[in-house]
Formats: structure tokens, C-alpha cells, sequence
């Protein structure tokens, strides 16, 4: 059980492999797209590493990576569709985002190093858990952005307009990229210290 | 009290000589030491800040009291020290506690490096900046671009630009557009700054020459004058302090560049005021020349401030989005710098290899 609760602490995708950075940094200004796309994610990896670890015995090992790429292709379409379908003002913001899922490093990393030669209910389990671990520091990185950046929370506003009134402004740095990049540092940070 | 230690240092370096020298190693003894250099960058910007006194004040009366008053001189002195004032407090408290904390966590001593940064900071900062932003500002600063790389001497960036790129990017009203330039001012009386008024296409508004010169113009606080720039790079070159290579080359490269795009057309504005406008001569002074973010080899020197010269023209002219490129153009240089010393030194590697490989051949 140890083993799966990795990914959310000392075995963090993004905190400690460094994986899957360039996704956090581009869906994160706003919470809500920061949560959609870590359940995507999540589902993605866990279901992909699902149809790999039960393929493992049969996928030819040279050409293993297009078999990887077409499973998570489908999964990813799958997801977007329903984006659109159901949530169509995130799949806006989220735009291209959804689809580079395919080349999110941690899907590909944990089908290679995982699914390729454990069960397929371990398997399951470590694709959830690598996707939970990433929408963890997503989430964090997503509270600070939205609630400096732009003083709403989940769309809500909640720094108090008196505040505004009073001469306080929104840190327009935060919603720009590179805060992001300088957050997930601090987040980096902080964990190494922590555990040192 | 042990666990104070480098707060107690740091006071005692401050307050007097202290006597701890380097036991081991080859030195040369020379009365230049870090509080030294930082003390003479001070006085070098002192002729610039006393004059941003007096130029905040004499603004903010012109504006406000409307053309044709009588302006006397000590009013306006003191309404800009009395701005300038709080603003540099502030400074100091906020970067002073980082450098501090993390003086205190990391065991290291405070360097003095601070003293410089937090006097420059106030002075790259438009009058009426409020002074939360110029805090937090700092402390992300000192934060981020000096402490988490290990403190003064390692910062590959130079902290007080890094202050001023913060508040530019994080909070662009209070320190860009028509209206901030002007302490006191409000919506119905503008400012612009002579960069501003050719972002905007106002070229022909232009104040003279000799005002923009002498630096009765709306502007940052230590920015405007630039006869008082120049007393302070006199003092910079004389006691060797910055290097004269990079204030040159900065200063060929921009007017060149500036030249190049005057005559063909893509901006109304000579050479001559380019160089004159804005931030460009005291970046080229007191920032270009930051011993730790510039390069450090001969050739890198020119290179380095030839580059920052036509960057800060090039965005000047062609990005309608920063009228001031001084700012960027510096930064983006800090960041390749390094790079420019290692193909400096590589390429004087080669050379040598090259001629020794020759010596050898002919010597057989």
C-alpha cells in the first residue's frame, strides 16, 4: 500500500521527478480548470496503465510506445469529448491543453516503468495515484495563482472589496506563467526541506 | 544569543571595522573591502537623488499649482525628500528582514550587498508608488533573486531591477502610464514622460533637449537628471568602482541603434535624446555595471553592454507595450552573461592551444 501512496508524497510526479511541469504551469491561473485537469489526468493515466498492464503479455516490445500512445490517444479523445460536451467553458480554457495530455511525461513514464510488468489492478491503483499526485501540486499551485492573482477563489471573489478600496491590488504576475514556474520552486522547496 | 549571531554581525560589520580577516590563501592587502565599494556606489548616486528631491517636488508644484507659479526652492526640495523618505524606509525594513531570516536559517553572515539595492530600489520607482507593493516588491526581490541562489555574490540577476521588473509586471498601473509619473497628480493633470509621449505618437511634445538634459521632466526619482548621472559615473570610473568598458559600449550600442532607427524611419526621435530619454543613462551607469550580474571578462564587457544598448533601443522602438527597454534589456543581458564570459574564455582557450600547437611544430 506504501507503494502507491508514493506518488502523493516523496515520490511526487512533479515535486521530485519533475515531470509534467509544463501543464502546470500553462492550466493553473484559475482553479476550476486546475481541478478538471487534474481528474483528467487521472482517469487518463489510470485507465490507460489499466488497458496496458492487461496488453503486456501480447504488445510486441518494439513497438510497445505507438501501442502506449494509441491507448492513451483514446482515452484523452474520450476525455475531451466529454469536456466539451459537458463542461464546455473549462474545455475553452483548458484548449489544447487536454490534447497534449498524450505527451504528458508521467502517463508515458508510469506505463513504461509500471504497467509493462505489474497486474493490471496494481497497475490501476499506481496510474490513479501518479494522476492524484499531480493534480495535488496543480490544486496547491491553482490556490495561490487564482487567490493573488485574481482574488477569487473557484470564480467566487473573495478578497473583500473594503481591501480594494483601501489601495490593495491584484498581482497581475500571478497570472502569468513564470509565477507559476517560481511557485511549483517554492513547492519544491518546501518538500526538500521538509524531508531533509 | 548564539543563535542571533549573524544579526549581531551584521550590526557590528555595519557599526564599525571589524577585525576578522582571511587567515589562508595568497590575498593582496588593499584598504578596498565590500562596505568600501558599496559605500562609494552610494555617494556616486547621491548628486542624482538629491536632485530627484528637489525634481519630485518642483514636478508636483508645476502640476499642480499650474504653469505660471512661482516655484521656490526648498518647498520642493523638501516635498521630495519627504516622498522619498517612507519609501526607503520601507525598502530597507522589507529586504533587510529577508536578508536577515535567511542570514539567520542558512548560518550565513548579511552581506552588504543590501545597502546598495535598497538605495537604488526608491530611486527606479515612480514618487507616488505605494509603499505595500514596494515591500513586497523588494522581499520577492532579495527572495528570489539573490537569497535562493545563495546570497550576495551569487545572484545572477540584479536584485533592485529584478524589484522594479516585479512591480512592472505585477502591478503595471502604479508604475506605468501618464499618470503615476507626477507625485500628487491626478486624473485631470497628466505627465507624461518623454517615452511615454512617443509610445503614444506625441514625438513633437517632446520637451527640449537641454530639459531633458538638465532633467526637469516627470520620471522615476534618480532617473531624470542626467548631469548628476554623470557626476556619479565620474566617481564610479575615478575610484574604479564600475567599469568604464561597459558604460561606454552601452552607450555606443544604444546611440547607434538609435541612430540606425532614426534614419530609417522607424522612430521620430534623434540618437542623441534616446540616450537622454527614460532610464537609459542611469541603467548604463549604476545597473549595466553591477559587478556580480554583468560579465566579468574584457571582451564579455563589451559585448554585454553593447548588446543591452541596441536590446533597450529595440524594444524602446519596435514593442509598443514597454516604452522602456532599459529595464528588460538589462535583465535578459544578467541572464546571458555567464554565457558570454564562458565563449570569451573558451575561444581564448583556443587561441592558445592553437599557438602552442604552432610553437611546437615549428620548435621540432
Amino acid at each position: 500500500m506504501k507503494k502507491y501512496l508514493g506518488p502523493l508524497s516523496k515520490d511526487n510526479p512533479i515535486l521530485v521527478q519533475t515531470l509534467g511541469v509544463c501543464s502546470a504551469l500553462a492550466v493553473t491561473a484559475q482553479m476550476k480548470p486546475a481541478v478538471v485537469m487534474a481528474l483528467s489526468v487521472t482517469v487518463v493515466c489510470a485507465f490507460s496503465n489499466l488497458i496496458i498492464s492487461l496488453l503486456r503479455n501480447t504488445i510486441p516490445p518494439r513497438i510497445r510506445i505507438i501501442v502506449q500512445l494509441l491507448v492513451v490517444s483514446f482515452f484523452v479523445i474520450l476525455v475531451d469529448q466529454l469536456l466539451q460536451a459537458m463542461l464546455y467553458d473549462v474545455s475553452k480554457i483548458l484548449s489544447v491543453f487536454v490534447g497534449l495530455i498524450i505527451t504528458n511525461c508521467i502517463i508515458m513514464g508510469r506505463l513504461e516503468a509500471f504497467a509493462l510488468s505489474h497486474k493490471p489492478i496494481p497497475s490501476l491503483l499506481d496510474g490513479m495515484m501518479n494522476g492524484l499526485g499531480y493534480g495535488f501540486v496543480l490544486v496547491v499551485v491553482a490556490f495561490f495563482r487564482e487567490l493573488l492573482g485574481s482574488g477569487t477563489l473557484w470564480n467566487h471573489p473573495v478578497v473583500p472589496q473594503s481591501w480594494y478600496a483601501a489601495g490593495y491590488l491584484n498581482n497581475g504576475l500571478m497570472i502569468l506563467p513564470p509565477m507559476a514556474l517560481i511557485l511549483v520552486g517554492v513547492l519544491i522547496w518546501a518538500k526538500n526541506s521538509l524531508t531533509h | 544569543m548564539r543563535k542571533f549571531n549573524a544579526l549581531f554581525d551584521a550590526i557590528d560589520s555595519f557599526l564599525r571595522t571589524p577585525a576578522t580577516v582571511t587567515a589562508t590563501g595568497s590575498h593582496i592587502r588593499d584598504c578596498v573591502d565590500m562596505k568600501r565599494i558599496m559605500i562609494t556606489v552610494m555617494i556616486a548616486l547621491c548628486p542624482a537623488l538629491f536632485f530627484g528631491w528637489w525634481n519630485v517636488g518642483y514636478q508636483h508644484f508645476t502640476v499642480v499649482g499650474g504653469m505660471g507659479c512661482v516655484i521656490s526652492f526648498w518647498p520642493c526640495f523638501w516635498y521630495g525628500f519627504l516622498k522619498w523618505l517612507p519609501l526607503v524606509i520601507v525598502t530597507y525594513v522589507s529586504g533587510l528582514a529577508v536578508e536577515v531570516l535567511f542570514a539567520q536559517w542558512r548560518g550565513h553572515e548579511v552581506a552588504e550587498g543590501f545597502f546598495v539595492t535598497g538605495f537604488i530600489i526608491p530611486m527606479i520607482m515612480p514618487p507616488d508608488v505605494p509603499l505595500w507593493i514596494v515591500a513586497v516588491a523588494t522581499a520577492f526581490a532579495v527572495l528570489f533573486g539573490k537569497e535562493v541562489f545563495g546570497g550576495t555574490g551569487y545572484n545572477f540577476l540584479n536584485p533592485a531591477l529584478l524589484a522594479r521588473a516585479f512591480v512592472f509586471f505585477a502591478y503595471p498601473s502604479v508604475i506605468s502610464g501618464d499618470k503615476v509619473w507626477v507625485s500628487g497628480g491626478n486624473d485631470a493633470v497628466t505627465g507624461a514622460t518623454p517615452l511615454g509621449l512617443v509610445m503614444n505618437g506625441h514625438a513633437e511634445a517632446l520637451p527640449s533637449t537641454w530639459e531633458l538634459f538638465v532633467g526637469t521632466i516627470p520620471g522615476c526619482i534618480g532617473e531624470t537628471c542626467k548631469i548628476a548621472i554623470l557626476i556619479g559615473a565620474i566617481i564610479l570610473i575615478f575610484t574604479q568602482v564600475a567599469d568604464w568598458r561597459i558604460m561606454l559600449s552601452v552607450l555606443v550600442g544604444g546611440y547607434v541603434t538609435a541612430f540606425l532607427c532614426h534614419v530609417s524611419g522607424l522612430c521620430p526621435v534623434p540618437g542623441y535624446r534616446q540616450i537622454l530619454m527614460g532610464g537609459f543613462l542611469f541603467g548604463a551607469v549604476f545597473m549595466a555595471t553591477d559587478p556580480v550580474t554583468a560579465a566579468h571578462t574584457r571582451v564579455g564587457k563589451y559585448i554585454f553592454g553593447l548588446l543591452v544598448g541596441i536590446l533597450a533601443i529595440i524594444i524602446r522602438v519596435l514593442n509598443k507595450g514597454y516604452p522602456e527597454g532599459m529595464m528588460l534589456a538589462i535583465l535578459l543581458m544578467n541572464i546571458f552573461a555567464p554565457l558570454i564570459d564562458y565563449c570569451v574564455v573558451q575561444a581564448n582557450i583556443r587561441r592558445r592551444e592553437k599557438r602552442f600547437s604552432q610553437l611546437k611544430t615549428n620548435g621540432q
